[in-house]
C-alpha cells in the first residue's frame, strides 16, 4: 500500500512509450497498453486486499512552499480510492482488451492506445489524490484525455465538435470547482481534505461558506458527470470510438464528479442547502435524462441518455444523505455500463450501423453478445437480483429515508422510465426481424467477447456486496471509522424494494408489449407533440444555441473589435515608430566615407563657433 | 631681418588647409582625395614651422616636428596607396563613391 503511487504510473509509461515508439509497432503496440494496465489493475486489487486489513494509508511530501503556506503533494488510500482504484483500472483494462479487436485496423492504432493510457493515469491519479489542488490538475488531465479520444476521429466533422463541447461545456463547471477551490483555500488554508473536514467539523468555517463552497463544487461535479444543465455533451462524446464510450461512461470521466462529490461528502453533509442542491439536480437530470432516452433511436445515444440518468441517480444519493448508496451504484454501474457499451460496441462492430430501427432479430446470429446484452440491460433496468437491483434499492432508501418523498417517487418513475428504455433497445435490436439488409453478421473476435463475459459475471455478483439479505459488507466497509459518511446501511421500509421490482418488471411488460409482441401500437406515440419535444431532448441545444452562445459570440464580436483596432493599433503603432526611426537613422549610414568626413568637420566648426561664442575654455 | 609677419604664415596654412579639406570632401577620384589630405598636413607643418619661429616660446621642436609629421604622411601615403591599388584590382574602379562597402 505504501507503493499505491506506481499505479498510475503503468499507464502513463504505456502513454509515453506508445507516444514515442508506438509507430513503429503498429498493431503490437496493443499488447504494452494491456499489459501495463493488467499490472495497475492488479496492483490495485493488491491495494484493495491490504486495504481491508490495514487503516487508511496517506503519504505526502511538500510540494511548494509560498510564504508561510506549504502545499503538499501525494497520494491517500482509503477504502472510497482502493475501491475506485480497483473498478477504475479493471475497467480500463478490459476496454484496453475490447479495443485490440475493435479497433483492428485503425491507421492511428497506436495513439489510441496511447490516449487510453494517458486517460487512465489521470483517472487513477485523480483517485488517489489527498487534496484539492492534485485533484484539480488530475481533473483537467482527465478532461484533457477525454477530449482527445472523443476527438480521436478528427476528420469527421461531428467528433471534432464533439470533443470541443464536451472540453468546453466540462471547462464551465470546472470554472465553479476552481472558484470553490479557491474560496475553500481562503478560509481554510489547505488544500488537505483532511484539514478541509477538521475546520468544517470544528465550525471554523461560516455556514454559508460552506453551502457556497460545496455547491461551487458541485457545479464542477455537475459538469463532469454530464448532469442538467450541463449535460448536452455527453450524449454528443458518442462520436468518439465506442470502447471510449465505455470508459468515458463507466469508469472514468463522469465517474470523476460522482467521486468528487463522494470524497467531499463531510463538506457537503455540513450544509442541508448543498445536499438538497445536490439531490434536486441528481432527482430531475435522472428522470430528465430517462424521458430523453425513451425516444432516441442511436444505440449509443440511448446508452447515453441512460448514462446521465444513472449519474443523477448517484447524485440523489449523495444528496440524501446515501453516501454508500451513491458509491455502491457508482461501482454497479460502472461494470453493467461497460457491459453495455461493449456489447453496443460489438453490435456496432458487426452490423456497421447505429440505427436501431434498421436493427432487429441480431438475437439469433450474435449468439454471445446478445445473452451478454441482456444481462446488462437486466441489471441497469433493476430486475431482482442482478446489480443493479441492490444498488438501485440502497438508493431509493435512501432518498426515502432522507424525507423527501417528491425526490423519492421521481427516481421511482425515472427507474420505470430506465426499464422501459433499455428493453425497448433491446427488442428493437435483438427481437423481430431484420428491418434492412444485413447479411454479414458476423460475431465479434474471442477478444471482444471475453472482456464482456467478465463484465457481466461481474454485472451480476457485484450486488451481493451489499444486500439486504446477505448482511451490507461493503456499506459498513466504506463507513469505516469515519462517522461523517453515515451509516454503512439505512434501513427503509420493505415495500420499497417490492415497488422497485414491479416498477422495473412494469417498464419490461409495457416494453415487451410495444416493440416485440406489437400488440400496442407505435404510431399514437410518433405523432404526439410530446415525442418531437423528447426526441429532440427538450430543445436544450437549441436554447443554449439562442441564448448562451448568442451572446457569447456577441461579446467574442466585441473583443474580435477592440482586438483589431486598439490592441493591434497601439502594437502597431509602437513597431512603427521603432521602425521609422531606424529608417531614419540608417540614412546616416550611407557608407559614403566623404559624406562622414564633412558631418565630423561641420560638427567641428559648430563646437569651434559655440566655444568661440560663450568663450570656451579660455576663460 | 624678416619682415613677413606670423599672420601671413597662418593665413597660407589656412587657405591650404581649406583646399585641402574641400578636396578631400568633394573629389570622386581617390587619388585626388589622398592628394589633399597631403595638402591639410603641410598646412599643419607650415603652422608648426611658424610657431616654432614666432611662437611664445620660440624653439626648434616645430620643424622636429614638422619633419616627423613628413616621415609619417611619406608612410601614410605608402600605405594609402597601396591599398588603393589592392582596391582597384578588386574592383576595378578609384571613384570613391562607388566604394561604400560599410554601408552593409
Amino acid at each position: 500500500m505504501e507503493n499505491a503511487w506506481i499505479i498510475p504510473l503503468f499507464p502513463l509509461l504505456s502513454f509515453l512509450f506508445l507516444i514515442f515508439f508506438g509507430k513503429r509497432l503498429k498493431e503490437a503496440s496493443a499488447y504494452i497498453g494491456i499489459l501495463l494496465s493488467l499490472a495497475s489493475f492488479v496492483y490495485s486489487l493488491l491495494v484493495l486486499f491490504e486495504r481491508f486489513s490495514s487503516p487508511t494509508h496517506k503519504a505526502e511530501s511538500v510540494w511548494l512552499t509560498i510564504g508561510d503556506v506549504q502545499l503538499t503533494a501525494g497520494f491517500e488510500v482509503n477504502q472510497l480510492n482502493a475501491l475506485m482504484l480497483v473498478i477504475v483500472s479493471l475497467v480500463s483494462f478490459l476496454v484496453h482488451t475490447y479495443s485490440k479487436g475493435y479497433m483492428h485496423g485503425d491507421e492511428r492504432f497506436h495513439v489510441y492506445y496511447a490516449y487510453l493510457g494517458l486517460f487512465t493515469f489521470a483517472m487513477l491519479g485523480l483517485v488517489l489524490s489527498p487534496n484539492l489542488l492534485q485533484t484539480y490538475i488530475f481533473w483537467e488531465l482527465v478532461g484533457l484525455g477525454s477530449f482527445l479520444l472523443i476527438g480521436f476521429y478528427f476528420y469527421k466533422e461531428e467528433a471534432k465538435k464533439a470533443a470541443k463541447k464536451a472540453f468546453i461545456m466540462t471547462r464551465i463547471g470546472d470554472v465553479g470547482l476552481l472558484i470553490g477551490m479557491i474560496l475553500l483555500f481562503w478560509q481554510v488554508g489547505s488544500f488537505e481534505y483532511d484539514e478541509i473536514f477538521a475546520a468544517v467539523e470544528a465550525g471554523a468555517v461560516s455556514s454559508t461558506m460552506i453551502t457556497l463552497t460545496a455547491i461551487l463544487i458541485f457545479i464542477g461535479a455537475v459538469g463532469k458527470s454530464g448532469q442538467f444543465p450541463l449535460h448536452t455533451w455527453l450524449p454528443d462524446a458518442m462520436e468518439g470510438p465506442t470502447p471510449v464510450s465505455a470508459l468515458i461512461h463507466a469508469a472514468t470521466m463522469v465517474a470523476a464528479g460522482v467521486y468528487l462529490v463522494a470524497s467531499l461528502f463531510p463538506l457537503f453533509s455540513a450544509s442541508e442547502t448543498a445536499l438538497l442542491t445536490v439531490a434536486i439536480i441528481g432527482a430531475f437530470t435522472a428522470i430528465f435524462a430517462a424521458s430523453i432516452g425513451l425516444v432516441q433511436k442511436d444505440i449509443k445515444r440511448v446508452l447515453a441518455y441512460s448514462t446521465v440518468s444513472q449519474l443523477g441517480y448517484m447524485m440523489l444519493a449523495l444528496g440524501s444523505a446515501g453516501y454508500v448508496a451513491g458509491v455502491f451504484h457508482l461501482m454497479t454501474h460502472a461494470f453493467f455500463k461497460a457491459l453495455l457499451f461493449l456489447a453496443a460496441g460489438s453490435v456496432i462492430h458487426a452490423v456497421h450501423t447505429q440505427d436501431i430501427e434498421k436493427m432487429g432479430g441480431l438475437w439469433k446470429k450474435l449468439r454471445v453478445t446478445g445473452p451478454l446484452f441482456l444481462i446488462g440491460t437486466l441489471a441497469i433496468s433493476g430486475v431482482p437480483l442482478f446489480s443493479g437491483f441492490f444498488s438501485k434499492d440502497e438508493i431509493l432508501i435512501a432518498a426515502w429515508a432522507n424525507g423527501n418523498t417528491v425526490l423519492f417517487w421521481l427516481a421511482v418513475v425515472a427507474a420505470f422510465f430506465t426499464a422501459f428504455y433499455m428493453f425497448r433497445l433491446f427488442f428493437m435490436v435483438f427481437s423481430g426481424e431484420s428491418r434492412s439488409d444485413m447479411k454479414h453478421v458476423k460475431e465479434s473476435p474471442s477478444v471482444m467477447t471475453v472482456p464482456m463475459m467478465v463484465l457481466a459475471i461481474l454485472a451480476v455478483v457485484a450486488g451481493y456486496v451489499n444486500t439486504p439479505w446477505f448482511g451490507t459488507f461493503l456499506g459498513d466497509w466504506l463507513t469505516e471509522g469515519n462517522p461523517a459518511l453515515g451509516h454503512g446501511h439505512i434501513e427503509g421500509p420493505s415495500w420499497i424494494m417490492i415497488v422497485a421490482t414491479v416498477v422495473s418488471l412494469l417498464g419490461i411488460f409495457l416494453a415487451w408489449l410495444i416493440y416485440s409482441k406489437r400488440s400496442l401500437s407505435r404510431d399514437w406515440l410518433g405523432a404526439s407533440t410530446l415525442y418531437t419535444i423528447l426526441y429532440n431532448k427538450y430543445y436544450i441545444d437549441e436554447l443554449y444555441e439562442l441564448t448562451v452562445l448568442k451572446v457569447t459570440k456577441g461579446l467574442s464580436l466585441i473583443l474580435r473589435f477592440i482586438e483589431t483596432f486598439i490592441v493591434e493599433g497601439i502594437v502597431k503603432g509602437v513597431s512603427g515608430a521603432v521602425s521609422g526611426l531606424g529608417h531614419l537613422g540608417s540614412r546616416f549610414q550611407s557608407g559614403q566615407i566623404q559624406r562622414y568626413g564633412a558631418v565630423a568637420f561641420v560638427g567641428l566648426a559648430i563646437l569651434i563657433v559655440v566655444f568661440a561664442v560663450t568663450g570656451g575654455y579660455l576663460k | 631681418m624678416s619682415s613677413v609677419p606670423l599672420s601671413a604664415y597662418l593665413a597660407l596654412g589656412l587657405i591650404l588647409f581649406c583646399i585641402g579639406l574641400y578636396g578631400a570632401l568633394t573629389k570622386k577620384n581617390i587619388i585626388i582625395v589622398l592628394i589633399s589630405i597631403e595638402l591639410m598636413l603641410n598646412a599643419a607643418n607650415i603652422n608648426l614651422v611658424a610657431f616654432s619661429k614666432f611662437g611664445v616660446m620660440p624653439s626648434i621642436t616645430g620643424q622636429i616636428f614638422a619633419l616627423f609629421v613628413m616621415a609619417v604622411a611619406a608612410a601614410e601615403v605608402a600605405v594609402g596607396v597601396a591599398i588603393l591599388i589592392a582596391l582597384y584590382r578588386n574592383r576595378n574602379t578609384v571613384n570613391i563613391d562607388e566604394v561604400n562597402t560599410l554601408k552593409h
